[in-house]
């Protein structure tokens, strides 16, 4: 059962996914691997800051928050 | 690199590696007794420590390395860490982790191990772990990983003992740790093991096989390390760049991507910690989890995310005010009983007059000011502010705020370095290190000024408590409070709009990346934050701020009291700035305060007092109205006072932060922007203030 690819920033508050395809480039691709965001991870969006940007995700059993540039360069796919 | 000052050859050294915010300083000044800040946010380490401890009669000496989450992405950070652990010959490297998420700790920790075989991995924060309900096994990790691991809790000193006994056993070979290497695919290892012959014979002191990797990956930053530490100049060896060639193109016809090299070498090592950290962690609690949620669901949430951060932003400063009135009087009072006895010592003794007055109106009186007016409120808003900090609500703060940083243009961890200027601005400068982009990281250093330091709380809260709220009473500090959030928020607004407008002219670009790392909260140590915050922080600034006083007092004295022609010195200074200073809504005398204050902010108000008292007859201020009547005597009225805080919110950085700021940007360029930009700012808004208010009639 293969959904669609959505970029993180657009999955619903509340729910997970799995890496599907890191599209971020140079730095920032690394900064994100270091966080462990690598193909297969889970994720899951825990919370919008009171602008609605950035949103702040669980990875790894850590908070990370991530602007919506950012998060838009990850590709998922919810479960 | 650092440079390592051993006593005698047989001293020990120790790397001390790990994440950020893993309590890697706590570990530190456990170990050590020293006591570097610590607090409850990522990169709060920003400067390198070293320090030493004796255990079992050998000297040890301990390295504070930046908290790094990799040393792959070639961040400056990160090659300090690197090239410390390569070059730096440590005995023994301690990977701190935290407990509580081991996971993501995992990966520096197997990185580290490539690299050097003594390591020994401390696992801390165990006491927040426990309070999770996460056991993790202990005995199970270290055969995994094949190194040491200690479980310890460095706040209460659980398990620091057994930390040392192991340092002691690695250090002296009792224990060889063996640790576990990343086992790669078959085509990267068949490569590696084409290369690694010969970088044996190059590198002899370093892991054949990690060097072997990060050169037929191409990493630059370790060839430059490489030909800096160990004198290897790779351009000049054409023999490895024949044999890394044929390799790559070996690789590339096997169907192998050399530009997805490195992320095939990070999902390797995630798998192995993603592996490990399963095979060793038990029971986890996720309703523990929900209660940090929760919390987290309230102070960021879009209704009462800002309110909430300015209501506790309020309530340090109400408590601040209120709490530091009733002692400040006592101080005044006190420390001007001292001075009336010491003039009768004076004239008892017989010692000419103007010795007395040098010695007991110039220096005593600007100190007792210095002291009765800044150490009360000092040592509250220190505490509570540490207390924010601890339990981990700053990062919040630039969760909550990074929208409209991003809006400047500007960095969300500016918010961040803003929280550290409120204590001091010099150490909020230091705090920009933690953005990475340099662009963006100047923006951050030239508006830091903007946000008050403690040295200029006391003017803000004697001023508005004089002429915005009317003499002490209850009801006057609330009155006080929200004015002086005005002004906070105020210059949160100009922060962000002097951001901008540098973001468009001298600093222009588009903003960076933004990743922050929101840690849990953590149950703060009060005990130890009140002595921390007061014996550190509050003693710390006090002692600078009477170093500084005591000379500018004397100065002072002598300009007040030398004359030429019909005026003292001083009343010359403050007749030629009048003109000026009237235009701003101020006076000479108050442009002169700030202009002698350049050392230290905190003796602007006693500089002020001292001019005024000594061109009249001399009073014993012992109470806010007194000072009052003195500023109201000499021509003051609420537009003055509003002016002067405006002036004092918005004009140069401290000597301090000056010097700060050239040793962090290396450049006189940028310091000079750093003080033109925030006294450019004050004169404009001054000027409007001053005459918007005098053309509507208001004063």
């Amino acid at each position: 059962m293969k959904g669609n690819l959505i970029p993180l920033d657009k999955l619903p508050i509340g729910s997970q996914c799995i890496v599907e395809k890191l599209l971020a480039e140079g730095i920032i691709r690394r900064r994100m691997m270091d966080l462990g965001l690598i193909n297969g991870t889970l994720i899951k969006s825990l919370m919008k800051s009171p602008s609605g940007d950035p949103i702040a995700y669980e990875i790894r059993g850590t908070k990370i928050a991530l602007r919506s540039e950012e998060a838009s360069k990850v590709l998922v796919m919810q479960i | 690199m650092y440079e390592v000052k051993l006593e005698s050859p047989d001293d020990i050294v120790i790397a001390l590696a790990g994440n950020p915010n893993t309590g890697k300083s706590t570990v530190f000044n456990s170990l050590t007794g020293l006591n570097q800040h610590t607090g409850n946010w990522p990169g709060k380490t920003v400067s390198n420590a070293q320090g030493k401890f004796t255990h079992k009669d050998k000297k040890y000496i301990l390295v504070d390395l930046p908290g790094t989450y990799s040393l792959l992405s070639s961040s400056v950070e990160e090659e300090i860490a690197r090239d410390f652990i390569c070059f730096g010959n440590p005995n023994v490297t301690i990977v701190v982790t935290d407990a509580t998420c081991l996971e993501r700790n995992l990966n520096l920790a197997l990185q580290i191990m490539e690299i050097t075989n003594n390591v020994i991995i401390c696992v801390n924060l165990m006491d927040e772990a426990k309070r999770k309900n996460m056991s993790i096994d202990i005995e199970k990790l270290s055969n995994l990983l094949g190194v040491p691991v200690v479980a310890t809790t460095a706040r209460s000193g659980d398990g620091l003992d057994d930390l040392k006994n192991m340092v002691e056993k690695v250090a002296n070979g009792e224990i060889i740790p063996t640790p576990k290497q990343i086992s790669y695919d078959e085509i990267l290892e068949t490569a590696i093991k084409q290369v690694q012959p010969y970088v044996e014979t190059i590198a002899d002191n370093l892991n054949s096989k990690w060097v072997s990797l990060r050169l037929i990956d191409n990493d630059q930053s370790l060839i430059n390390s490489m030909n800096n530490h160990i004198n290897y100049n790779f351009s000049d060896d054409k023999l490895l760049q024949t044999k890394l060639d044929d390799v790559r193109a070996k690789l590339e016809s096997e169907g192998y991507q050399l530009y997805d090299l490195r992320d095939q070498v990070v999902s390797s090592i995630f798998k192995t910690a993603e592996y490990i950290n399963n095979q060793v962690l038990a029971l986890y609690d996720e309703s523990y989890n929900k209660v940090d949620y929760k919390i987290d669901r309230i102070l960021t949430s879009r209704i009462f995310g800002i309110p909430i951060m300015i209501a506790l932003l309020g309530l340090v400063f109400w408590l601040t005010i209120e709490g530091a009135n009733y002692p400040s009087m006592m101080l005044a009072d006190g420390l001007f009983y001292i001075q009336d006895h010491l003039t009768s010592f004076f004239t008892w003794l017989g010692t000419p007059i103007w010795v007395h007055d040098i010695l007991i109106l110039g220096i005593y009186r600007t100190l007792a000011w210095v002291i009765s007016v800044m150490l009360p409120p000092m040592a509250i808003f220190f505490p509570l502010f540490t207390l924010l900090e601890d339990l981990g609500y700053l990062p919040r703060i630039a969760f909550n705020l990074d929208y409209y940083f991003k809006k400047a243009c500007a960095h969300g961890k500016q918010a961040l370095t803003m929280c550290m200027g409120f204590g001091c601005n010099a150490a909020g400068v230091i705090a920009c290190r933690i953005i990475d982009s340099p662009r963006e990281q100047l923006i951050a250093i030239i508006t830091n000024n903007f946000v008050p330091c403690n040295g200029r709380f006391p003017t803000l809260i004697v001023l508005s408590s004089i002429f915005i709220a009317g003499a002490a009473s209850t009801s006057s500090s609330i009155a006080a409070t929200l004015f002086i959030l005005l002004a906070i928020v105020m210059s949160v607004i100009i922060t962000l709009f002097i951001s901008k407008i540098l973001s468009k002219t001298i600093l222009k670009g588009l903003p960076s990346s933004f990743i922050l790392e929101l840690p849990p909260y953590r149950k703060p140590q009060v005990g130890k934050i009140i002595i921390h915050s007061i014996f550190d922080r509050t003693l710390f600034v006090l002692g600078r701020a009477v170093m500084v006083a005591a000379p500018a007092g004397l100065v002072i004295w002598l300009m007040a009291n030398i004359t030429v022609g019909n005026f003292s010195l001083l009343t010359h200074c403050a007749l030629f700035l009048d003109p000026f200073s009237r235009l701003l809504g101020l006076d000479g005398y108050i442009m002169m305060a700030f202009i002698l204050g350049l050392p230290a902010n905190e003796i602007v108000i006693p500089i002020l007092i001292m001019s005024y008292t000594s061109k009249g007859a001399i009073l014993e201020l012992s109470s806010l109205t007194e000072m009052g009547q003195l500023f109201v005597e000499n021509g003051w009225t609420w537009l003055t006072a509003v002016c002067m805080m405006i002036f004092s919110l918005n004009h140069w950085p401290c000597g301090t932060t000056l010097l700060t700021i050239k040793k962090e940007t290396q450049s006189w360029k940028w310091t000079w922007i750093s003080f033109i930009v925030p006294t450019l700012t004050g004169i404009i808004l001054c000027f409007i203030v001053a005459q918007g208010a005098r053309l509507l009639g208001l004063a």
